[in-house]
This record gives structure tokens, C-alpha cells and sequence, in this order.
């Protein structure tokens, strides 16, 4: 599949990408330094993080959930990885470790979704509580820190001179586009956001997917922390507040309907991206930090009215 | 209205269109769908503009440019899925965004509820104006949506498939309120596939084909066989079309079944290439029994033997295992995923079949959902399109490919025509002939009685959760089933 068909087929996307073009030639006009190779690395590392939250949101929304809790599965996992590190676990093990405290709390989400019956905004809300509550209670509240250089290599390390972070970021990217156009679990995740009884009927296990999509999402988080703790060199119980807003903002700027059943995983990564440029452009032309949340709320609502817009034309 | 056109993007909706309403007369609009039937009353309605021509109301040109417009004209529409908020009550539904206020703008609630009682008096319902409407029936709903319209002072009223959803009794009521609504001077414009209903509630009757208009006619003056023929251009010789296959072994049977809180001692018997019908009232069980079948329902007691097996049917999966589809009653909320494309639903049910270590052959997807789009005709734009911009008939054989690419051998069909045009019906049940000879066993739900008796090889009908009787299709007739239905012994 390819020219015109291709075009027609991603229209949603290549809008979104001709946006981030805009927003790039604007930015390089105002400012020099923006389009500097230095410059675009440091955007994509620090993209990375929502990026890769992004992602499980992405699943999230497209089975018409939400996930409040990221934010603060990240942080918990973060600080027990970062204490078994110090504990003087090998590092690999340290990660599949932080890894696996993100996905246990991801089903906890799920579970209590589809077999306690609960909406997705309640349960993810109070996790978002009660981890970033467990996070608080492991630490004292205090953060962890004193990686080896080994560890640290996660965040500022390259391969083949690309950083780390942004190599996990990509990585990611394709595992999960996969999953989500050639695989059962992909399948399932639309027919279940487009209509669930409907899944039902054609003989999905709709509650065991429901637990696996928010089971991944937690997953994405653990990521975020192993990347996250690296870089700061030190695990904090109150990291990634707000982050679940920045995930759910990059998934809708991407084209992701908040009613399910439609998104691509493409859209999202270009959503982080305008997310990633915009915050470093107005730090660069150094707009105040005040004036940057508010610029960056309005993005996310004229991007989604342009959207909503476009699909009406459309019909 | 005189020489109507209407255009969407790369599509002519309607083409030079002529309709003419007199006073206090029940104007048929006839058609398949994608006709132009809906879109003509919308225009009218003033959901849509139209594009070119005009629109003569008592003698003068006007320009409907809003419902609301068209309301104060009183011209209102009831559609097919109503507009009520069914955590309000039957008068705060009629006055909505008009309610009577008092002192300091606080609603008169008395006035609302005297004048709404006063209305639903003049129709002769019986319904409280305090009522929820998500506590009535859907006839009692339909009431609701038809003196909100009389409320409005309506000269012409809309009504699109208003019977779709009722039961033969209510369908009466309905009419009986139409009889009396002409007398009122009260125009209608009547949207109905069901032939049989318009002889007996239609004055006039204008077809339409593909967005053109064919001709208007008086009811008296005209037969079903005109009709069809006028729709859909081509002679029907048969309605239905059913082909007598000698049926093979049993396939399925059911022994004593209780399940869920309706079904009671079901017995029921199914062969290789046998079309078994069942008829019913609705709440009769029978949809009960095909969700039982499913795995959907909790069975109490008795046995299911599929192929000389006992078998215990937990979940739709298993049912599919066993190779049991089920087209369900309700098309867009539980056939299709209608955000998804013709190829996805169509391979929804087989994706474990067609998949390995989790990952989808996407070939063989094509593959598949290919053979179903050619084998049924069904008619889009490609496998990509969305099966929400497909047309009722083909959504229906959308849902249909979904079972067949199942290879199931029992086919559960819970009304598998409800709304749908008659070419497309001739089309599915010609497909239902053809599973048949491949030795499928169908079990037909159906309401509509013709169809009962036209297609099937053998008869039950329910009632009260029970099989009250059984017919062989020569010895069944309108009559024996519609007393066996309302439990007549």
C-alpha cells in the first residue's frame, strides 16, 4: 500500500505531522538554536518518558478506558527498583523487578475494572492514591539515589550514537504498532473500544484482554521509571505528577478518540513529539514556565477541535 | 415539494424528487434503503438543505433552514430511535425547553402535568405523565414522541419505521392512533418496509429508487407485487424463495432445558441442511433460548447435544468452538463494531483461528473477507470502508460473512431481516437456501410472520418461556401460530 492510498489511509496522521512541521519552522524562525542536531536530540530524550507512557495509554483509550494512575505507578515502581539496586541486586534484575511492580499494579487496574466492574476513571483514580501512597510510605518520603555508572548508562549512554532513552523510545514504538495492527491482542483492543458486547459475541475474552491492555499500560510505566531514575540519578516517590495528563494530552493530540475503538500508535508518538517541541521551544524563546502550561493546555484543545472538526467534513 | 436535489460529497442523494402532501391524508414514502427516503424528510424536517428546488408549504414557497424552524411551521419528525431523556418524566419529555413557568420562572409543574394529561387523553393512551420513560415499553415511548408532536400544534408529522419495534397488538394501537390523528387534519408521512401494514394504515403511496422518484399512487389502486416491482425494478417472483433440501442427521438437540429466568423444558431437535422457525411474542423466550445456546445464559437444568455429544456451553467462545453462530436481534449494537472496517468484523470471530502465537495472518484475512464481500455481493467501497457508511442490507450481510468465515455448522438467526430492504431480503434468503444444501443446520427467530412460514421447513412457537406447538411448514398457517403464540392450548 503505497502513494495515494497510503495518504488517504493515514490522513489523520500526516495532519498531526504536518502540524509538528509548522510548529518546528516556526519555532527554527524565531529561533536559531532550535534546529540544532544538539537541540533535536535533547527534545527526543525528553520526550521519551511521555512517549513511552504514552503508549500504554494509547491501548488504554482505545478499549474506551483511562488511566489516572501512571504517574504514580511509575514513581512506586521507580523507588523499588532503586532499593533493590542499592540492595545490591544486579541491575538487570533490578529492572525486570521495577518492571514487574508496574505491570502487578496495571492488572490490579484491570482486574478491578473488569471483574470488580468498576469505570475505568474510578479504579485508575484511586490507584493513582494508593501508589503514589505506597511510593510516599517506602521511601519515608525520601528519594533514593547513588547509582553505579553502569546503571546510569540507561539514560546517558548512545549506541551507535543515538541516546539510550530515545533507542528504548523507538524500540518501543515498533514492538507496539506490531501489537496493535498484526496481533490478536491488537485486534481485540479496537473491537472491544468500538463496541464490547458486540466483542463479546464474537467470542472475545473481553475481560482477560480489558486485564492485559491496562496490564501493559503499568508496564509502560515501570519502563518510564527505569529511564526516569537513570537520568535523574535517584528514584523520587513524588516523580510524574501531572504525567498522566501530559499521556493523555500526547494520545488526543495524536488522534486517539476518548470514546475508544479508533487511534494509531503513530499518531501518539507524533502527539509526545508536539508536546516535546512546543515546552522546549517556549523554554528556548524562555517564555515563563506560567505562560507554558497555559500555551501548551490550548494546543491540546485546538488540537483536538481541528480534529473533531475535520472528522465531521469528513461525515 | 417540486423537483428536489439533493448532493453530498461525490454522492447524488436525491435527484429531481417531487412529493405532494395533502391535508389530513397518511402519505406512504417507500423505498430500499439508500432510496432517499430519509433524506427527503430530512429535508423537509430541516435537518438537512437541500441543494436544489423548492419547497411549497400551503401554497407558498418556503425555506426550512432548522428543526426548529420546521417545528414552529409544525412539521415534526419522530425517528426511528427516539429523542426522549429517559431520566425524565413522560410531561417534562413533552414540555422540554418550552415548560410552563410560574412566579420567578419556576415551573408550573401542575399546568405541565394537567395539559400533558389532557394530550395523552385526546390520543386515548393510558399513560401517567409522571412515569420515567425508561420504565415504559418502546410503544409507550413512540406515544410519548407522538403527543409531543401534537403538542407542538404538528400539521404534518413524520414517522420513520414506526413499527419496527412493536408487537402485532401495539402495531394496532399505533394505527388506530393514526385513524384518529386524520381526523385531527393532521398530514403523515408514513416510512415502512412492511408492505402488509400499508394497505391497511396508507391513503397514497410514493416510491422511490436510488434517490429518484417513480411514481405516486393511490393505495386502493395498487398491489404488493406493483409495489416491489416499482422499488426495486426487477420482478420478484418470489418472495420467498425456499428450496427443499432432504435434511441429514441431527445435529443439535436439546433436552429439558431450563436456563436463565424465562426458558422452561425446552425440547428441540435440528438437522443437517433443516431451516427450523420460531415464532413468538416478544418476551416469549425466544431470544432466550438462542442466548442460551451461546453460553449467555445460565442453564438450570437439562441437556445440549451438539453431534451426539452432551456438551456444556460456558461462554460465546466455546459456542463458536462448537461451530454455533449467532447473528443477533440487534445489527449496530451487537453484530458489527461499527468504527471497524468490513474486513475486521467479518474476521472478528475467526481471529484465533487465523492467527498464530498471537499474531494475525493478515493475508489470510484478506483472503477471507474477500471470499464473503464476492460470495454475498456486498456492496462498498472496498474492505477498508467502516461499516457504519454501509447501507442496513449490507451491513446485515456483513454480519452474515462474520458467522460463515466461522465455518459454523448451527446457525443461530435472530431476526434476520428486521429493517432491511427487499431486494437484500431475497439476497439473504436465497443465502440461507444455499447454506442449507451445504448442510447447515438455521434456526430462524423471526417476527414476522411470512417470512416464518415462507422459509421455514418446520415451526415452533413459543410462549412463556415454553414450545407450545409444532408445525410441519404445509400444515402451519397464520392463524395456528398466532394462537399457539398467545398460549391458546
Amino acid at each position: 500500500m503505497m502513494g495515494k492510498e497510503f495518504i488517504l489511509h493515514n490522513a489523520r496522521q500526516f495532519g498531526t505531522l504536518i502540524g509538528l512541521f509548522i510548529l518546528c519552522i516556526i519555532l527554527w524562525i524565531l529561533t536559531p538554536h532550535f534546529l540544532t542536531v544538539s537541540n533535536l536530540l535533547n527534545i527526543t530524550q525528553q520526550t521519551a518518558i511521555n512517549a513511552i507512557i504514552a503508549v500504554g495509554m494509547t491501548f488504554v483509550i482505545i478499549t474506551a478506558g483511562i488511566d489516572l494512575s501512571v504517574g504514580s505507578i511509575m514513581a512506586f515502581s521507580g523507588v523499588v527498583m532503586a532499593s533493590v539496586l542499592n540492595a545490591g541486586l544486579p541491575i538487570p534484575l533490578a529492572i525486570l523487578i521495577g518492571i514487574g511492580v508496574g505491570i502487578l499494579c496495571g492488572l490490579v487496574n484491570g482486574l478491578l475494572i473488569t471483574y470488580g466492574n468498576l469505570p475505568p476513571f474510578i479504579s485508575t483514580l484511586g490507584m493513582m492514591s494508593v501508589a503514589r501512597g505506597a511510593a510516599l510510605l517506602y521511601t519515608n518520603g525520601r528519594p533514593i539515589s547513588g547509582f553505579t555508572g553502569d546503571f546510569r548508562f540507561l539514560a546517558v549512554g548512545e549506541v551507535l550514537s543515538i541516546p539510550v532513552p530515545v533507542l528504548v523510545m523507538i524500540i518501543v514504538y515498533v514492538i507496539a504498532h506490531l501489537l496493535l495492527t498484526r496481533t490478536k491482542l491488537g485486534r481485540y483492543t479496537y473491537a472491544i473500544g468500538g463496541n464490547e458486547e458486540a466483542a463479546m459475541l464474537s467470542g472475545i475474552n473481553v475481560r482477560f484482554y480489558k486485564t492485559a491492555v491496562y496490564g501493559l499500560c503499568g508496564m509502560m510505566s515501570g519502563l518510564a521509571a527505569i529511564i526516569l531514575t537513570a537520568r535523574l540519578n535517584s528514584a523520587q516517590p513524588i516523580a510524574g505528577i501531572m504525567y498522566e495528563l501530559d499521556a493523555i494530552a500526547a494520545t488526543v493530540i495524536g488522534g486517539t478518540s476518548l470514546m475508544g475503538g479508533e487511534g494509531r500508535i503513530s499518531g501518539t508518538l507524533i502527539g509526545a513529539l508536539i508536546m516535546g517541541v512546543l515546552r522546549n521551544g517556549l523554554n528556548l524563546l524562555g517564555v515563563s514556565s506560567f505562560i507554558q502550561q497555559t500555551v501548551i493546555g490550548a494546543v491540546i484543545i485546538i488540537a483536538v477541535l481541528v480534529d473533531m472538526a475535520l472528522k465531521k467534513q469528513r461525515g | 415539494m417540486k423537483n428536489i436535489r439533493k448532493t453530498f460529497p461525490g454522492v447524488v442523494a436525491l435527484d429531481n424528487v417531487n412529493f405532494t402532501l395533502l391535508k389530513g391524508e397518511v402519505h406512504i414514502l417507500l423505498g430500499e434503503n439508500g432510496a432517499g427516503k430519509s433524506t427527503l424528510v430530512k429535508i423537509l424536517s430541516g435537518a438537512y438543505q437541500k441543494t436544489a428546488g423548492m419547497i411549497l408549504f400551503e401554497g407558498k414557497e418556503v425555506d426550512i433552514r432548522t428543526p426548529r424552524q420546521a417545528q414552529q411551521m409544525g412539521i415534526s419528525i419522530i425517528y426511528q430511535e427516539f429523542n426522549l431523556i429517559p431520566y425524565l418524566t413522560v410531561a417534562e419529555n413533552i414540555f422540554l425547553g418550552r415548560e410552563p413557568v410560574g412566579f420567578a420562572g419556576v415551573i408550573d409543574r401542575e399546568k405541565m402535568y394537567k395539559d400533558t394529561q389532557i394530550i395523552l387523553d385526546d390520543l386515548g393512551v393510558k399513560i401517567d405523565p409522571g412515569s420515567m420513560i425508561k420504565n415504559l415499553g418502546v410503544a409507550e415511548q413512540q406515544m410519548v414522541e407522538v403527543a409531543k408532536a401534537l403538542s407542538l400544534n404538528t400539521c404534518i408529522l413524520i414517522m420513520d419505521e414506526p413499527t419496527s419495534a412493536l408487537t402485532e397488538r401495539e402495531i394496532k394501537e399505533l394505527f388506530s392512533t393514526i385513524k384518529s390523528l386524520k381526523k385531527k387534519d393532521v398530514s403523515i408521512i408514513y416510512i415502512s418496509h412492511r408492505l402488509e401494514e400499508l394497505f391497511e394504515v396508507g391513503d397514497r403511496v410514493t416510491v422511490l429508487r436510488d434517490g429518484k422518484y417513480i411514481a405516486t399512487e393511490q393505495i386502493s389502486n395498487t398491489t404488493a407485487e406493483d409495489l416491489i416491482r416499482m422499488m426495486v425494478d426487477r420482478e420478484l417472483k418470489e418472495h420467498y424463495p425456499r428450496n427443499v433440501v432432504k435434511p441429514g442427521g441431527e445435529v443439535l438437540r436439546i433436552e429439558d432445558l431450563t436456563a436463565g429466568n424465562v426458558l422452561k423444558d425446552i425440547n428441540l431437535s435440528i438437522r443437517k441442511g433443516e431451516i427450523v422457525g420460531i415464532a413468538g411474542l416478544l418476551g416469549s423466550g425466544r431470544t432466550e433460548l438462542a442466548r442460551a445456546l451461546f453460553g449467555l445464559n445460565k442453564i438450570v437444568s437439562g441437556r445440549i447435544i451438539i453431534h451426539g455429544k452432551s456438551e456444556k456451553i460456558s461462554s460465546p467462545r466455546k459456542a463458536i468452538d462448537l461451530k454455533i453462530g449467532f447473528l443477533t436481534e440487534d445489527r449496530k449494537q451487537q453484530g458489527l463494531v461499527l468504527g471497524l472496517s468490513l474486513k475486521d468484523n467479518i474476521c472478528l470471530p475467526s481471529v484465533d483461528r487465523l492467527s498464530r502465537f498471537g499474531i494475525v495472518n493478515r493475508k489470510q484475512e484478506l483472503i477471507t473477507a474477500n471470499k464473503f464481500v464476492r460470495n454475498l455481493q456486498i456492496k462498498a467501497t472496498g474492505l477498508d470502508q467502516k461499516t457504519m457508511y454501509l447501507s442496513g442490507g449490507n451491513q446485515q450481510k456483513v454480519v452474515m460473512s462474520k458467522w460463515l468465515a466461522t465455518e459454523a455448522d448451527i446457525l443461530i438467526f435472530d431476526e434476520p431481516t428486521r429493517g432491511i430492504d427487499v431486494g437484500s431480503k431475497v439476497e439473504i434468503y436465497k443465502l440461507m437456501n444455499d447454506l442449507k444444501e451445504q448442510g447447515v443446520a438455521i434456526l430462524m427467530i423471526s417476527s414476522d410472520m411470512l417470512e416464518i412460514l415462507g422459509m421455514s421447513d418446520r415451526i415452533i412457537v413459543m410462549h412463556d418461556g415454553k414450545i407450545t406447538a409444532e408445525y410441519a411448514s404445509h400444515e402451519a398457517t397464520q392463524e395456528k401460530i398466532l394462537h399457539s403464540a398467545l398460549g391458546a392450548a
